[in-house]
């Protein structure tokens, strides 16, 4: 077929392109993996019974907050990965301001307990399991947003998709949260950072893979 | 002081070509049409740079970044320059070309300046080797026929839809799904 052919076959019938593509897509892999994880958090592990007092503890907050704006700023990478040609620009400086924030408050707490308490501010009740929950509740999201991203065209492969993994982290990090009895700023700032980091990881790999166009 | 009648053209090719991709994606198609024909010569000119020592795959790389660029245009944000999407879309498929060969040193260029795709133009076409019509012919029924009929013919899509007995969401599936797989055949092909 010569060039001007397929130019022509290319033209002929295309028709207007839609341009809302990329938010139908993420809206319902967000929304069917924040779904999933909800059910599957209630279904495998179940709301701490006290949660009702814990929404009036300020560090629950903080914890929604620091997963809060992790989500939002992957949502913000993957939009921008999944272009050809748009830089990540701030997105990185947006990845980087949450985790920052709550390491230095970690130092703060860490820095004013008892060397005794230390350990159990950074190990929690649950650091054996924590990091592994987070990571089977992000499957579903994981899944979901790979599909939508395969229908972009991301051209940073690995790198997209550690974005897509780690939004399905934070997306599953929000879910767990609500199951989760562990509040100290040490304990967040490890162990959920690393049950997001592994769908993350996980994205990096698969990327060049599966996201191939 | 040589780059300024570089870059006065290079903003007036971006702009001709933008606006004419613009009206293409609101459903205008000669002047998609008109868009895809002077990328082609665009992609040509950069790659032909690039593929200095493999003169011969310019033409099948234009052909797959020209049907590259149909399948992905609803990844084009109208706020964005036309030259980085085009760019980054040209590089990847010829990153991945060459990944392909996995021979890397047949770059003989920079492949970071980003103004470089739309400086240069190059309208004569080459002869392709890959015949994109043998990949068609591969493609299951429900995905060759649409697009024979759509896209070759120029039939209309209640047109195949009722000669065909499918649905009119069917036939546009089948065509939109039916380049995407063309696409990835032309990946294999290589």
């Amino acid at each position: 077929m010569k060039t001007d052919d397929l130019i022509a076959m290319l033209a002929t019938g295309a028709g207007a392109a839609k341009s809302d593509t990329a938010a139908r897509r993420y809206a319902a892999a967000t929304g069917v993996g924040a779904c999933a994880a909800a059910l599957l958090m209630a279904a495998l592990l179940g709301v701490r019974p006290d949660l009702s007092q814990a929404v009036l503890l300020p560090m629950f907050w903080v914890k929604i907050a620091f997963v809060g704006a992790l989500a939002a700023a992957s949502l913000v990478a993957v939009l921008r990965l999944s272009r050809p040609g748009v830089r990540l620009a701030w997105a990185s400086e947006a990845l980087a301001a949450p985790v920052l924030a709550l390491w230095a408050l970690a130092a703060l707490v860490l820095a004013q307990a008892d060397a005794a308490e230390r350990t159990q501010l950074l190990l929690g009740q649950t650091w054996r399991t924590c990091p592994f929950l987070l990571a089977l509740l992000s499957a579903p999201a994981f899944a979901a947003l790979l599909w939508a991203m395969k229908g972009m065209a991301p051209t940073r492969l690995a790198l997209a998709g550690a974005a897509a993994g780690l939004l399905s982290g934070a997306v599953a990090a929000l879910a767990y949260s609500l199951h989760c009895p562990e509040l100290e700023a040490p304990f967040i700032g490890i162990w959920y950072l690393i049950g997001m980091l592994i769908p993350a990881t996980a994205g990096a790999l698969l990327g060049p893979r599966l996201l191939r166009w | 002081m040589q780059r300024i009648p570089i870059e006065g053209r290079l903003r007036a090719g971006e702009e001709r070509l933008k606006e004419l991709l613009v009206r293409g994606l609101a459903g205008e198609g000669p002047a998609y049409q008109a868009f895809l024909k002077e990328l082609s010569a665009h992609l040509r000119a950069f790659l032909r740079r690039r593929l200095a020592r493999l003169p011969d795959e310019v033409e099948d790389l234009v052909q797959e970044s020209l049907l590259a660029v149909h399948n992905q245009r609803h990844t084009y944000d109208a706020g964005q320059p036309l030259t980085a999407w085009v760019h980054a879309i040209a590089t990847y498929k010829l990153v991945d070309f060459l990944r392909r060969r996995a021979r890397r040193d047949l770059l003989v260029d920079s492949l970071d300046d980003d103004m470089e795709v739309l400086s240069s133009a190059d309208a004569q076409a080459g002869e392709a080797r890959r015949d994109l019509a043998r990949l068609l012919d591969e493609l299951p029924e429900r995905q060759r026929l649409p697009i024979i009929q759509v896209k070759i013919k120029g039939l209309s899509v209640v047109e195949v839809a009722r000669a065909m007995g499918m649905s009119e969401s069917a036939v546009k599936v089948g065509v939109h799904r039916g380049l995407k797989a063309l696409a990835a055949k032309v990946r294999e092909s290589k």
